[in-house]
């Protein structure tokens, strides 16, 4: 049982929750996601990557959309209620490599697509807690999808803002930015990639050209999260992987996002079904 | 009696719910004997002197012991015969493959010429536990005064019960670190609810609870803490890992990624432990398979599909390379299957499986096989026959071609060895080898059984018992 301490709204359908969960702040790595359970008996059960934790004080933070019946239940409670499940910490951590060299620091860019910045927040302390110069693009359909950018701010060495409709930043894509930096005489020595399945699909193509590192956080269905049932399986250069146990971190240009990308769209029917029931309208 | 007049006894059938009625409600299929039913059944063992039944059983039930007593319609003292080696009596009387363990061997068999018609051992075992539970008796708990020793068991499936229950008896503290949010492993996401009721393993695991055992849900062991820190930071003093044999294999076939293609372990876990199939109160999406194919020939492919039935399939194959001698899932299994309408295609296997544009699964493509020389288990190996490709189309495939271990254990325990498969090694009494770390079960003996791994779980608590005595 797991209290939920702090919860707000970022935007119509993002929240930000912290939840009493020593034993996960305590073992926690950034990388690392929870399996979450909103109802006993008959609950769902999701994964959800970790925001930030403190092992001090006791938390994880969760920041999350609703875009299903989990989720939307997960919205609705309230601060001192209890989550009957959040299992975790999941999933191998980020690869923190140093590769700074010879006086020179190295760089790492960090890419977060919308609440994809959240569990970028502790991969940015990270790689730069560890030597290097990190630089951040956060990108967002519109303005007000933008989150924690004052985190963001303090967190790397450099933060890019772009937005599709330019009420933010720059008006482009990330790959836009990206692919700049790849055509620098130094390029980045790792590209991490978190966000929507179709923005890491198109900023591994982006990279791919100019032969730089790049990572991708999966956000596959799960059902166990621990290697037990095959779910979250996705094609990565050709051989089958589970996202809970061997990843959720892949290397980018060897995953099969078109597969993914459908295999995430296994149960649309059912979800929309549970939708109209449960008064989500799809959208 | 005479033994004559015991062989005229006529073997008790089981009652059973009608295969039509049955494939479409998750309902126990075996209803259980009557009294009068079992204490005829057990009447028919002749106690002869040899006891081949013992030596079939894995850990050596008194099985002549408990047929004694229930003849005389003494089910107490039958069970508690039964319980001086056996915890999970419920369970086992109704999953062990009797007919390749003590049914195989029994006298009373032998002399009717037909193994069929040996004692139901099972079905009586069974009936005891059963009638002992429903009159509300009590099991013993026993429990040594405190040692002060704390135990962690990982896991909580049969050896892991087995084993915390041993070790709560001896009078050490004992806690179970469960990864899913109930407890009871195979047995509560694996076994369909219509072979093993999930109410009596929730009575197995109130039972763990009455002699004082922890469980704590929810704890993934090797992520929320790693076992070498239990026994370092945590102040326990000895690990039972129980963890399983919870890796799905697939096969490495085209198309195994397309949507629509399970692992049994996925099928029957949204199924049974996330009761998708009831759509009116589970959150967990529940596919509608129509038209199901399930690879594989064991316990887990039976299960699969006969639980397609009943969440809705208009058909369902069960396709294995081996023909029907070779199959290893328990005969009572193959038949209730049957009956219940799976069609088995034998000699066949799946070469690829085929999918549309949107990846969905439109069929598979098979090959017929025959039977050549014997493999490394002592089965002739199935051998394809070039050019005999064929479809079978459909819109679900569940791979239940058998579980490897889970690596998370070994792989976040230093010093931990296995063997090339991922078992745990072991002393052959459960020790590890790392000090202080036990194991058992189907993390040591790969995907196994119930009562194997219950023996396991009494081996590895007996060594556990004795070393921290010492």
């Amino acid at each position: 049982m797991n209290k939920i301490l702090e919860k707000r709204q970022l935007s119509a359908n993002v929240w930000r929750m912290k939840l009493e969960a020593p034993l996960i702040a305590r073992e926690r790595k950034a990388g690392q996601f929870v399996i979450v359970q909103v109802v006993e008996e008959f609950g769902e059960r999701i994964p959800l990557t970790i925001g930030n934790a403190s092992a001090e004080e006791g938390w994880i933070e969760i920041i999350f959309q609703t875009v299903g019946e989990t989720t939307m239940k997960l919205s609705r409670r309230e601060v001192g209620e209890y989550l009957p499940a959040v299992t975790g910490p999941l999933g191998r951590p980020t690869d923190i490599t140093n590769y700074s060299k010879d006086g020179k620091k190295g760089w790492v860019v960090v890419v977060g697509g919308g609440i994809g910045v959240a569990p970028s927040h502790p991969i940015v302390q990270a790689f730069r807690a560890a030597g290097n110069r990190v630089t951040m693009i956060m990108g967002a359909r519109t303005k007000e999808l933008i989150i924690m950018e004052e985190e963001m701010r303090k967190a790397a060495d450099e933060v890019v803002i772009v937005t599709d409709d330019g009420s933010y930043g720059r008006k482009c894509l990330v790959t836009e930015p990206l692919k700049e930096f790849c055509e620098l005489p130094e390029k980045p020595d790792e590209v991490v990639i978190i966000g929507p399945p179709i923005m890491m699909k198109f900023a591994a193509l982006a990279t791919k050209p100019y032969g730089v590192k790049t990572i991708a956080s999966l956000n596959s269905i799960m059902i166990d999260g621990t290697g037990m049932c095959g779910g979250c399986r996705v094609t990565v250069g050709g051989q089958t992987k589970f996202v809970c146990v061997d990843g959720p971190e892949f290397d980018a240009h060897q995953v099969d996002f078109d597969n993914f990308i459908k295999r995430l769209g296994s149960f649309k029917k059912e979800e929309a079904d549970h939708k109209c029931r449960s008064g989500l309208f799809a959208n | 009696m005479t033994v004559q007049e015991r062989m005229k006894i006529p073997p008790q059938d089981m009652p059973q719910q009608d295969p039509h009625v049955r494939a479409h409600n998750m309902n126990e299929v075996a209803l259980g004997y009557t009294a009068e039913m079992a204490k005829t059944e057990a009447s028919r063992c002749m106690n002869c002197p040899a006891k081949p039944c013992m030596n079939g059983c894995p850990v050596a039930v008194n099985i002549p012991g408990f047929l004694a007593k229930a003849a005389e319609g003494d089910f107490a003292g039958a069970l508690a015969i039964i319980r001086e080696t056996s915890l999970l009596p419920a369970v086992c009387g109704r999953v062990c493959p009797q007919e390749k363990q003590c049914q195989k061997f029994c006298t009373m068999g032998k002399l009717l010429k037909d193994q069929s018609k040996a004692v139901a051992i099972g079905r009586v075992e069974r009936f005891c536990a059963d009638f002992v539970r429903a009159s509300g008796e009590q099991a013993k708990t026993d429990v040594l005064p405190p040692t002060g020793k704390r135990v962690a068991i990982v896991g909580s499936g049969p050896a892991s019960i087995t084993c915390a229950a041993d070790c709560a008896r001896a009078g050490h503290e004992v806690t179970v670190f469960e990864a899913f949010h109930k407890p009871g492993g195979v047995l509560v996401y694996g076994i369909p609810e219509f072979r093993l009721p999930k109410a009596i393993v929730s009575e197995e695991i109130d039972g763990l609870k009455k002699l004082g055992v922890k469980i704590e849900t929810n704890f993934v062991a090797g992520r929320t803490r790693k076992v070498r820190d239990f026994l370092d930071k945590d102040g326990f003093d000895a690990v039972f890992v129980g963890s399983g044999a919870g890796l799905p294999k697939f096969m490495g076939i085209e198309g195994e990624n397309l949507i629509g293609v399970f692992s049994a372990n996925e099928y029957l876990t949204r199924a049974n432990l996330m009761k998708a199939y009831d759509e009116s109160h589970a959150d967990t999406p529940f596919w509608h398979g129509k038209r199901v194919v399930v690879l594989g020939g064991g316990n887990v492919a039976m299960d699969a599909s006969r639980m397609a039935l009943r969440l809705g399939a208009e058909a369902v194959y069960l396709v294995y390379r081996r023909g029907a001698n070779e199959m290893p899932a328990r005969a009572e299994e193959v038949e209730h299957a049957k009956e219940e309408g799976v069609e088995f295609h034998l000699l066949q296997n799946a070469k690829r499986i085929l999918g549309d544009e949107n990846a969905r699964v439109t069929g598979i493509e098979c090959l017929k096989y025959e039977l050549g020389e014997p493999d490394a288990s002592g089965r002739r190996s199935p051998v394809a026959i070039e050019g005999s490709e064929f479809t079978i189309p459909c819109d679900t495939v569940i791979v239940a071609v058998g579980n490897g271990s889970n690596p998370l254990i070994a792989s976040t325990t230093d010093g931990l060895d296995v063997d090339k498969r991922g078992h745990i090694v072991t002393d052959g009494n459960g020790r590890t080898s790392v000090k202080g770390v036990n194991a058992g079960g189907d993390i040591v003996l790969g995907a196994a059984t119930v009562i194997l791994a219950m023996g396991e779980g009494r081996r590895a608590a007996a060594s556990i018992n004795a070393d921290l005595r010492g």
